[in-house]
């Protein structure tokens, strides 16, 4: 590695106060409605929420009763409503029909609507045109950002992927610059900041904008974060798409992390019911496994069984006062660390279970040979079996589009009737899926006759127009190539594997997938804080579209010595995955950073796969 | 900082001389010199005056007190410049107070309608320069009145008030309701309160209606007054405890009129054979009132009617043409000025009074601090002398402040007894009184000569004390120095130091403003050091406003013009200043000036309002705020047709996509619409098949399905058709076979309706399915066998494996 000596990670800085400031603001805006009141949850605020303010919290503030958006209130006789809801036109409408109801039957009731984390016209147009404008007082709740762990936050705005890089829609770049814009006023100015893709660019050149108009007070500030890193979902597709093998990846694709925590199912607790776990660095034993790959991970936790045992055994042979000092002090810990180990034990093993009834070995094979580019007939053969046995419609849908994007498309002749078989296995509705996942440039057929330097010198051509003029354009995927193979080669991606590849001991950021592949999102950003900048990656950039920024704030004093010139805030734009956590975190260590990670949320391939499926109804 | 120490030589030489501030303040400047004659930006109209400044004409005349304690003087402010042809009397006058304007109607009583006659409308300075003049069109005029933002309100017979700028420009109109139209405006009056500028209205009918401020218009009726047959005496508005009230008098009575009842009352002290009442005045700060009766009996007293502070008996019995209170604030002496034609009377608590022989027609205006005395030639000021001017300028006083401004003047003279006096002052430890004395004193003098005395004597003075803080000094230095400034005949606004102070530097810069003395104003902002946002980039920005609507410059020079002076000045918004160009019907001008708008955002909505939708939508977008390409997004959508609309969105495709989450959401047929008028048949295929979602009779899918398919073949999409075609099939096969074995088949995917008819033992009708829909026999032979296996059919498994070779093996991992 470049450093001669690994350097101590630095401490990352609190991010408690961002969930103090939410709670705080919640509770102001719940006191502007005074007296009591029934609240509407939207469903996917509930999780972040329960991380911000319990119930209880709620009931001080005078809620009476908790509602979901989208069911009914059944017979409330509250003469408030308050809506806690996400800016969307579906809940607005939603809320029209309450009040129109209550219209209708003559019943006077006080409404408020509050969005988070801010309001958009749409919506108050929409509420506008049913006719309730003027019968609804509205909000905001500036709650942006959630830490999640002690390293992550989250903007938990999963529609964020859908809604930007396949809609178009720019409204929640506006969010984007006001969240570093709330980071920068809290954790001081960042003194280098690095980016690639087009949303990272607006959202940082709106955010700019946003700091010189509000004359910032954090000038003159020392920094906290030294680096911050925006990247576009779409620069790499690919690391998302692959399964993960990373033990948090692996718990996230199999049982769905939501906000930081897990039910373990009747399977895992083997018990009747499931339990709510929360992950995190708190915990000891996840702490120590999350980064690990699945296959070190059953020994780890077997030594730490022995260990345990061993401590508990210690109780023999104590006399009482040694007996006391033990259960007054140790047993505890002891305890709660026993009900874990037991716990992530049963994960394993359900995972395990399900891994196996889906031949997990066969899929990471077709997923190596895939990203190595070698044996694609026979991936491709794999994948039209895992669609004619409908293995999974999300596995099959994913593997689909691996294959596209590390191919630059499908062969017309495969790209056929790989969709038809598949519509025949999981329904003809998933023809507009596939139209979606063709606009986002998932999965998509290669031009007849077209070979890959005619492909790249039109993309250069595109960058050079793009280069020239202002960005206005909604949409970029549609004109765009993955370049993966071409990407791959030049940054080294496939490591050359001498023997073994040691996943105990691992060399490099691929221990992640097995040691077959570096994530590009992470090599990227590990390439650009290396050379402090772009220079050298041109060739990288142009396959990858451009696009790319590198500034230094010029106000913001330049102190190696300072700890905060090793902190790095990695913003992923479109979700990042565990397994890209897994690998920063592992950078980090070996060169003594630390990695901080801003997304619009977490996720994996099965979300983004769900994301691309046109709802029905 | 402070002055230099010790010596006070700097201080010494010619008339006129620098006065050195110490090091940090610089040089202050010459007092009495108007930064007038400095000013040379060529852009002020009437930058060059056609005749040098000529001087104060200034006496100092005491009096004799109304009352031991107290003297009354009166100076002229200005010989006034307007040459009068007709005398006062003719003329309906209005003075703005705080040393306004003055509005005159001339020939407004001849009633003849020929043109020529029309009655003229003129708008002098204090100083008597002409501002502005116009013929009078509209309708009678009863009164004319100034708002506290000196615009000047018209008040016409009908009710209907007129607003018109310092120039005759003008402004808006209200009525003051039907009850007033219909009765018709016999007085009226504008009064001042702290919810702005009120105008009370006595009817014909005797009734009164207000309204306490203008700019928020709600129109009271007061309550009637029982028995009231002609119009009162007098009357007047009083502001108590936030209400508005009105005082009338009828003879011997007096009405006190708030919201909701009339009473009678009575002043404390009032003799019973007083007589009737013929005259009352309310004092600037409606704390006090005066009552004249037609015995020549003035009583004196508080507004409330609770408590007499004093009365006086004239000797003149005829009805005072005006009648005024002339005190300054916090004084406890209290008097009031009465006139009639020939003669001016001030009176107090004392019996004697001061007369004045007046050489002509005059007209007061109350100020806050005195009285304001207009007539033909001049323009006078009378009011209580200060009492800091009283100690020092009383004769033979021994005042410190009067010991020290002799010391000084005898220092001067290098003589001796300079020390004798400060010597005598400092025996006493009364020097730092002395020099705050001296100081007080010169901010109530008008003649920068005396002014310079009294400061000089001060900051001698001063080199005695240690420590002395040097703020005051410097503080009266500047504000002396603004004042003479502003007094200057050519700018014509003689604030007294009370009333600068009262009205504070940036109500006077506003003022300046609307003057139009931009450089003036700009002056003052740096040498008070005020932040640019505050003071220089806001008259900037009026100026700007004001320049583009100078028609005779073409817009190229005034938008370079302006950029020239604003540069990217902190605070400036270019939006604004487009918007008044635009409201002077200067589009071009407005376009021109937004390019130096850096915020895109601000261009928008007037680019809106100027009808450039196209512009606004790209300026929304670059702006990167998605709220305001919305917002204009739905305003091209009321404001185009429907065809131009789609056309703009489709050349924008951020503002396009944005509209479409609308319509996905808000109105599905929009989207419909969009799509048709794109041609974009493939996105119409997309939006059938997804209406068939919702519809509930498979007679709707498959009708939707059928659009769907329509359009995929014009989008050329044969796959998309190919699927499409297949789903109809499958759909009508599904209701077969539904009807058929009773068994829900519908939405079932190809591969398990197959599958189904398998586990169900239907095993033609999956053959016929896996010929019709061509399903590849690989796929067909490992549903099949997972199929059979499931259900247990090994016999039909061994018929069908011996009807073709597997071509996937019989090791079915699904086991």
């Amino acid at each position: 590695m470049a450093f001669a000596g690994r350097r101590d990670v630095p401490e990352p800085p609190d991010f408690g106060i961002l969930k103090r400031l939410a709670r705080d603001q919640l509770i102001y805006l719940l006191e502007q409605l005074p007296g009591k009141k029934d609240l509407f949850i939207e469903a996917d605020l509930m999780s972040p929420l329960d991380r911000i303010a319990n119930v209880s919290i709620l009931k001080q503030h005078e809620v009476d009763k908790l509602y979901k958006v989208d069911s009914r209130p059944a017979l409330s006789t509250s003469d408030q409503f308050c809506f806690l809801v996400r800016p969307r036109i579906k809940t607005m409408r939603y809320i029209a029909d309450i009040v129109n109801a209550d219209k209708m039957s003559g019943r006077s009731r006080k409404y408020k609507i509050i969005f988070s984390p801010q309001k958009f016209y749409a919506c108050e147009m929409v509420l506008e045109e049913e006719g309730v404008f003027g019968d609804v007082t509205c909000d905001e709740w500036s709650f942006y950002l959630l830490p999640l762990d002690e390293d992550i936050i989250s903007m938990e705005l999963p529609e964020f992927f859908r809604d930007y890089f396949l809609e178009g829609d720019h409204r929640w770049i506006n969010s984007i610059a006001r969240a570093l814009q709330l980071l920068n006023s809290l954790y001081g100015p960042f003194g280098k900041a690095y980016g690639i893709g087009r949303c990272a660019k607006m959202s940082y050149e709106l955010w700019r904008d946003l700091e010189e108009e509000s004359e910032g007070d954090g000038q003159g500030r020392r920094p906290e974060i030294g680096n911050i890193f925006l990247m576009d979902r779409d620069t790499d597709y690919v690391t998302a798409l692959c399964s993960q093998v990373v033990y948090e990846g692996l718990v996230d694709d199999t049982f769905r992390i939501k906000c930081g925590s897990v039910d373990f199912g009747p399977d895992v607790t083997s018990s009747d019911k499931s339990i709510k776990v929360l992950l995190n660095a708190q915990d000891k034993v996840f702490s120590q496994i999350r980064n690990e790959h699945f296959s070190s991970v059953f020994g780890f936790l077997s030594q730490k069984s022995r260990n345990l045992q061993a401590q508990y055994d210690r109780r023999r042979g104590m006399d009482i006062k040694q007996m006391k000092n033990f259960v007054s002090q140790e047993l505890k810990g002891l305890k709660q660390e026993h009900r874990l180990l037991s716990l992530h034990i049963g994960a394993c093993e359900s995972i395990m279970k399900k891994k196996t009834k889906q031949d997990f070995q066969e899929m990471i094979k077709a997923e190596h040979s895939l990203l190595e580019g070698f044996d694609i007939r026979e991936s491709t053969s794999f994948i039209e079996e895992h669609i004619d046995r409908q293995v999974s419609p999300i596995e099959s849908l994913r593997l689909m589009c691996l294959l596209s994007i590390t191919e630059n498309g499908l062969v017309p002749k495969d790209y056929r009737s790989l969709k038809t078989q598949y519509l025949q296995s999981y329904g003809p509705e998933h023809l507009l899926t596939f139209h979606n996942l063709k606009r986002i440039g998932l999965l998509t057929e290669q031009s007849a006759g077209e070979t890959l330097t005619a492909v790249e010198s039109r993309v250069s051509k595109l960058v050079t127009d793009r280069a020239a003029g202002k960005i206005t354009d909604a949409f970029n995927s549609l004109a765009r190539r993955s370049n993966f193979r071409a990407i791959s080669k030049k940054l080294g991606l496939i490591p050359r594997v001498d023997g073994e590849y040691d996943l105990k001991m691992p060399r490099d950021m691929a221990y992640v997938f097995s040691g077959a592949y570096i994530p590009l999102s992470c090599k990227i950003i590990e390439q650009v804080l290396e050379r402090r900048g772009w220079l050298g990656l041109e060739e990288v950039v142009r396959l990858l579209n451009g696009n790319e920024f590198s500034v230094s704030d010029s106000s913001v004093e330049d102190n190696p010595a300072w700890e905060s010139q090793r902190i790095v805030l990695a913003v992923f734009l479109g979700g990042c995955t565990f397994s890209e956590i897994a690998a920063l975190r592992f950078l980090g260590k070996e060169r003594g950073c630390k990695f901080i990670f801003l997304t619009t949320a977490i996720t994996s391939s099965a979300r983004m796969m769900e994301a691309m499926i046109e709802a029905k109804a | 900082m402070g002055l230099a120490r010790g010596i006070p030589g700097l201080l010494r030489g010619s008339q006129g001389c620098l006065w050195t501030l110490g090091p940090a303040r610089g040089v202050l400047g010459l007092l009495g010199v108007s930064w007038y004659s400095h000013w040379s930006w060529g852009w002020l109209g009437g930058g060059h005056h056609p005749q040098p400044p000529r001087p104060c004409i200034c006496h100092l005349s005491i009096h004799p007190p109304v009352c031991p304690s107290v003297a009354h003087s009166k100076f002229e402010l200005y010989t006034m410049e307007w040459s009068l042809k007709e005398d006062l009397r003719d003329c309906m006058v209005a003075a703005a107070p705080y040393g306004g304007p003055i509005a005159l109607l001339k020939n407004n009583t001849r009633k003849e309608k020929s043109p020529s006659a029309r009655p003229l409308l003129e708008i002098y300075s204090a100083s008597g320069l002409l501002l502005a003049s116009m013929p009078w069109k509209s309708g009678q005029l009863v009164q004319l009145g100034w708002t506290a933002s000196e615009d000047l309100l018209c008040i016409q017979e009908d009710g209907t008030v007129l607003i018109y700028n310092l120039f005759c420009e003008f402004m808006r109109h209200f009525s003051m309701g039907n009850e007033v139209l219909q009765n018709r405006v016999l007085e009226a009056k504008v009064f001042h309160t702290e919810y702005g500028t009120g105008v009370a209205i006595l009817t014909g009918a005797h009734r009164f209606s207000l309204t306490t401020n203008i700019d928020d218009l709600k129109l009271r009726r007061m309550p009637e007054v029982p028995g009231l047959q002609k119009p009162p005496s007098c009357w007047a508005v009083l502001s108590q405890d936030r209400v508005t009230i009105v005082l009338l008098a009828v003879g011997q009575d007096l009405y006190l009129l708030d919201n909701t009842s009339c009473s009678v009352v009575t002043p404390p002290g009032m003799s019973p054979s007083a007589g009737a009442y013929l005259q009352m005045a309310v004092s600037f700060n409606y704390r006090c009132l005066a009552l004249f009766t037609d015995t020549g009996y003035i009583w004196m007293g508080l507004a409330t009617l609770k408590e007499k502070l004093c009365e006086f008996h004239s000797s003149v019995r005829s009805p005072p043409k005006q009648m005024v209170w002339c005190m300054r604030p916090r004084s406890r002496q209290r008097a009031v000025v009465v006139t009639w034609d020939r003669q001016l009377m001030v009176v107090g608590n004392s019996t004697e009074c001061i007369q004045f022989v007046l050489d002509e027609d005059s007209y007061l205006v109350p100020e806050l601090d005195g009285v304001r005395i207009l007539s033909r030639t001049s323009h006078e000021f009378l009011h209580e002398i200060p009492e800091a001017s009283q100690e020092i300028f009383k004769i033979a006083s021994m005042a410190p402040g009067a010991l020290l401004l002799e010391a000084q003047k005898e220092y001067e003279k290098e003589s001796q007894k300079a020390d004798e006096y400060l010597r005598e002052i400092k025996d006493q430890k009364l020097l730092p009184e002395a020099v705050s004395q001296c100081i007080e004193a010169a901010g109530y003098e008008h003649e920068p000569d005396t002014q310079k005395s009294l400061l000089r004597a001060a900051s001698f003075g001063k080199c005695f004390i240690d420590k002395f803080p040097p703020e005051s000094f410097v503080r009266m230095c500047q504000d002396l120095r603004v004042l003479n400034a502003i007094r200057d005949y050519q700018i014509g606004i003689p604030l007294t130091f009370t009333q600068y102070k009262r009205l504070t530097v940036e109500v006077l810069l506003d003022r300046l403003v609307l003057r139009r003395l931009y450089p003036l104003a700009i002056r003052i902002c740096e040498y008070l050091r005020l932040s640019e946002i505050q003071g220089v980039s806001r008259i900037l920005a009026h100026w700007a406003c004001y320049k583009v609507q100078q028609k005779d410059k073409s817009d190229e020079e005034v938008a370079h013009a302006i950029n020239q002076k604003l540069g990217d000045t902190p605070g400036i918004s270019y939006s604004e200043i487009a918007a008044r160009a635009y409201d002077c019907g200067r589009t071009e001008l407005a376009i021109k000036l937004l390019e130096y708008e850096p915020r895109s955002g601000e261009q928008v909505p007037l680019l809106l309002k100027m009808k450039r939708s196209k512009l606004a939508l790209s300026k929304a977008i670059e702006s990167g705020d998605t709220d305001l390409v919305y917002a204009v997004v739905l305003h091209l959508k009321n404001e185009l047709n429907r065809g131009t609309f789609f056309m703009t969105l489709q050349n924008q495709p951020v503002a396009l996509s944005l509209y479409r989450q609308f319509c996905k959401h808000q109105e599905r047929e929009t989207l419909k619409d969009l799509y048709n008028q794109d041609d974009n048949h493939q996105e119409l295929g997309n939006f059938h098949v997804h209406s068939s979602y919702s519809e509930k009779r498979i007679e709707g899918r498959v009708g939707a399905l059928q659009n769907a398919l329509d359009e995929y073949y014009k989008a050329k999409n044969e796959f998309a058709a190919k699927a499409t075609e297949d789903q109809i099939k499958l759909l009508r096969l599904q209701r077969h076979l539904q009807e058929d074995f009773d068994k829900p088949y519908l939405d079932l995917s190809l591969h398990d309706t197959v599958s189904n008819l398998i586990l169900d033992g239907h095993h033609k009708r999956a053959e016929q399915l896996y010929r019709e829909f061509k399903i590849p026999d690989k796929r067909y032979w490992w549903l099949k066998i997972s199929a059979l296996a499931n259900r247990g059919d090994w016999e039909e498994m061994e018929k069908f494996s011996k009807s073709k070779k597997s071509p996937i093996g019989y090791l079915v991992r699904a086991f």
